[in-house]
């Protein structure tokens, strides 16, 4: 080499101006020259030391299996039915626990509560810690648990084994003429699972731009905080309504529906924002299609229970009990001769019937803000905090609640579920966005952008409805 | 006994797992390879934790951090992003990158895929143009044999120049010799003379230029070569290093082989 050593070290500044000038005297190409060498080297290597035999019998099934399951004709139906098997064995699996564990619960309720009374403790007391935050919590592990312990481990199970890039593969086109990356199928289906969890899933999409709306749109797909008020709301309003024999059929088709409805959303808005605010071509990218591979069962069970079960669940407790306390002051506090309950619930009335909803469902959307999962246990607790109702004891109790005292119909069920399906993120989710786009723009337009979709869907709904007379 | 020829040992005669205990780490181990490889596998059979191994590219996207102890030796592990390569900007690249470079590991595990070698090795062969303490685990031997694939790993070992080890991260196997060889790299007593593509003529000599520059700059800096090819290149984020001093930290940080690392890291790879 002919350069000699400066007396006096290079500043950066100059070490950078040197490396400017180097660039400019080498020829055009030498960036791919350097990529092309590397791969020639790599290809080099590989072929001295892999060899093949005859033997590719499990390459071929593995081939079979994904000529089946991404096809274009076979790959979505097959999508589909999978993702109904999953939700019936859910909705079909979590009916009796759920009920029993609530007969449970609740019946613990009452024994503390009487031998809080018996010994003479005061009744806002006994009222706070057991119709306030014990009932919260109970509500919270009845409804949550059972479907959890069910959905988590299949899952997890999918997931292990190999099926959840094939679902980004037959989901590609779709994204692409959305303007969105490919892989955001892949972040779309972790916000099944958390829609916190999708989003920082986001990281693996490289241009900004096709990331920005992945994470605005992830909320678009239920999360698992959100399956167990869908689930409800499918059993009770759609699956009663089928002869007992077709009713967890039916309440799964209609899970599936509000699922296919949230992944068109997610579509239609990456859409929008690719058109709009966030201009741009969707990138090239390649997918991987990694083997299939044997799930460990050990393996599933500790990660969709402890991991994913118990971790959400722990975190719906934390913010379940702090909400029966707070649903719980503000049907026990009394402004004249109303509890602040119901003045608020009263004030957002005419907001909710707009919406084909009501009051209470939206204080308990507001109470809820911090986590979706206690959406349904504050909403009846709303409820029977007027002192309307006294026992509850599953779901059959609830439609006799919502439906024969309240006054819900079909369109209130149907709302709930669009609403509940497309409106603002938890906390979580938002502070997430926050911290993965160091944003506070992004987060707020995060919030506010499936709010606004909630608030103008559920109106078109209710007005169309209501237009032609369905379900006043 | 220790050796590369007893692969029928049970690994847990000499491998201490302690999951996120990772009080008084004596060296640091970085896991890197293409995604879907099996790292968080590997990840979870040396430190016993259970970070989650999803089947779909792209799991692990932040790091993930363990601790185990073999042959008396306690080790850190960061388990990194999979990625294709160190060369484009997106952000598990990034991580990936930045903790081989200015975490400075005592050695990195590039986890590679023997069923699918030849693409993985280009990653591999960006990682020791950052640096030569490197042990390729070609991994998912098993899958490899039922499609009637066979590595001869002593042909690449002879190629690129680092310990090559075949193993089956689910069973265990091959955990003892590719232990063994992280032990030899990360100490220093297994020198190691890695394969390193060169470019034309030309791209050479403005290579070796801008060497020197770097090596005046920043005496003692690890691998001006690396970080000539990438001034060359433009990357911006070498650029900001060298402007910022924190190449140059990098050098004093060598020298104290001062490694602190939060456990909360290890807690964001959780879910």
């Amino acid at each position: 080499m002919t350069t000699s050593p400066p007396v006096a070290p290079p500043t950066p500044d100059q070490v950078l101006a040197r490396a400017r000038a180097l660039r400019r005297q080498l020829s055009g190409g030498f960036r791919e020259e350097a990529v092309k060498s590397l791969y020639a080297e790599a290809e080099r290597v590989a072929k001295r030391a892999v060899s093949h035999d005859g033997n590719t019998r499990a390459l071929d099934l593995d081939q079979r299996v994904d000529h089946l399951v991404t096809s274009p004709w076979f790959g979505l139906p097959i999508m589909l039915v999978l993702l109904a098997v999953v939700f019936w064995l859910t909705i079909a699996g979590a009916n009796v626990p759920s009920a029993m564990l609530a007969q449970a619960l609740f019946w613990f309720e009452d024994q503390a509560a009487g031998a809080f009374d018996a010994v003479g403790v005061p009744w806002w007391i006994t009222g706070f810690l057991w119709h306030g935050v014990y009932r919260g919590l109970a509500w919270v592990v009845s409804v949550m648990l059972p479907p959890m312990a069910i959905f988590f481990p299949l899952f997890t199970i999918f997931e292990d084994l190999g099926y959840l890039p094939r679902v980004a593969f037959n989901l590609d086109f779709l994204f692409r003429r959305a303007g969105a990356h490919g892989k955001q199928a892949l972040t779309m289906a972790m916000g099944f699972g958390c829609n916190a969890a999708g989003v920082i899933a986001t990281r693996i999409i490289d241009s900004p731009r096709e990331r920005l709306v992945a994470i605005l749109t992830n909320n678009f797909v239920p999360c698992n905080g959100r399956f167990p008020t869908l689930i409800m709301l499918g059993t009770i309003f759609v699956g009663a309504s089928f002869a007992p024999a077709f009713a967890s059929i039916a309440a799964a088709a209609a899970v599936v529906g509000v699922v296919v409805l949230g992944i068109i959303f997610t579509l239609l808005m990456s859409w929008l924002l690719s058109r709009t605010i966030l201009r741009g071509e969707a990138s090239a990218f390649t997918l991987e299609l990694p083997p299939y591979r044997r799930p460990n069962i050990g393996r599933i069970f500790y990660t969709s229970l402890i991991d994913r079960t118990l971790f959400v669940l722990w975190r719906a407790m934390w913010t379940a009990a702090p909400a029966g306390a707070a649903i719980w002051l503000l049907a026990n506090i009394y402004w004249g001769d109303m509890s602040l309950a119901a003045i608020t619930a009263a004030w957002l009335d005419p907001l909710g019937r707009a919406i084909g909803l009501d009051g209470i469902i939206l204080l308990a959307y507001v109470i809820a803000i911090p986590a979706n999962e206690i959406v349904v246990p504050t909403l009846v607790m709303a409820y029977m905090g007027a002192g309307m109702m006294t026992e509850m004891e599953g779901l059959d109790d609830l439609r006799r609640l919502l439906v024969d005292q309240q006054g819900w119909t079909l369109l209130t069920a149907v709302n709930l579920m669009l609403f509940s399906l497309l409106h603002n993120p938890c906390a979580t989710t938002i502070v997430t966005i926050y911290k993965e786009t160091l944003s506070a723009k992004w987060a707020t337009v995060g919030a506010l952008l499936p709010l606004g979709t909630a608030f103008l869907v559920c109106f078109l709904t209710a007005t169309v409805a209501r237009a032609f007379g369905w379900g006043v | 006994m220790s050796g590369h020829d007893c692969e029928a040992c049970p690994v847990a005669s000499e491998l201490a797992p302690m999951g996120m205990e990772v009080g008084g780490i004596d060296r640091v181990i970085a896991l890197a390879g293409n995604p879907n490889t099996g790292k968080s596998t590997l990840f979870n059979a040396l430190t016993g934790l259970r970070q989650h191994t999803g089947n779909w590219p792209g799991k692990t996207v932040t790091r993930a951090e363990g601790g185990f102890a073999y042959d008396h030796v306690r080790y850190k592990i960061v388990d990194l992003p999979g990625t294709y390569s160190l060369l484009s900007a997106s952000q598990d690249e990034e991580v990936a990158r930045d903790f081989i470079l200015f975490g400075q590991p005592h050695a990195v595990i590039v986890v590679t895929d023997a069923g699918a070698l030849e693409r993985n090795l280009n990653l591999a062969l960006q990682v020791l143009e950052i640096t030569d303490r490197v042990v390729v685990a070609v991994n998912l031997m098993d899958e490899a044999r039922r499609k009637g694939i066979t590595v001869d790993a002593r042909s690449l070992a002879r190629d690129l120049g680092v310990p090559v080890i075949p193993i089956v991260a689910r069973t265990g196997e091959g955990l003892h010799a590719l232990l063994t060889a992280v032990a030899g790299v990360s100490s220093g007593e297994v020198q190691t003379s890695p394969l390193r593509v060169t470019g034309t003529p030309e791209f050479e000599h403005a290579v070796h230029e801008l060497m020197t520059q770097i090596e005046a700059a920043a005496p003692g800096v690890p691998n001006s070569r690396w970080l000539a090819i990438r001034l060359l290149d433009g990357d911006a984020r070498v650029e900001d290093a060298l402007r910022t001093g924190e190449l140059a930290q990098l050098v004093s940080r060598q020298q104290q082989r001062d490694v602190r690392f939060s456990s909360q890291i290890a807690l964001q790879g959780a879910q």
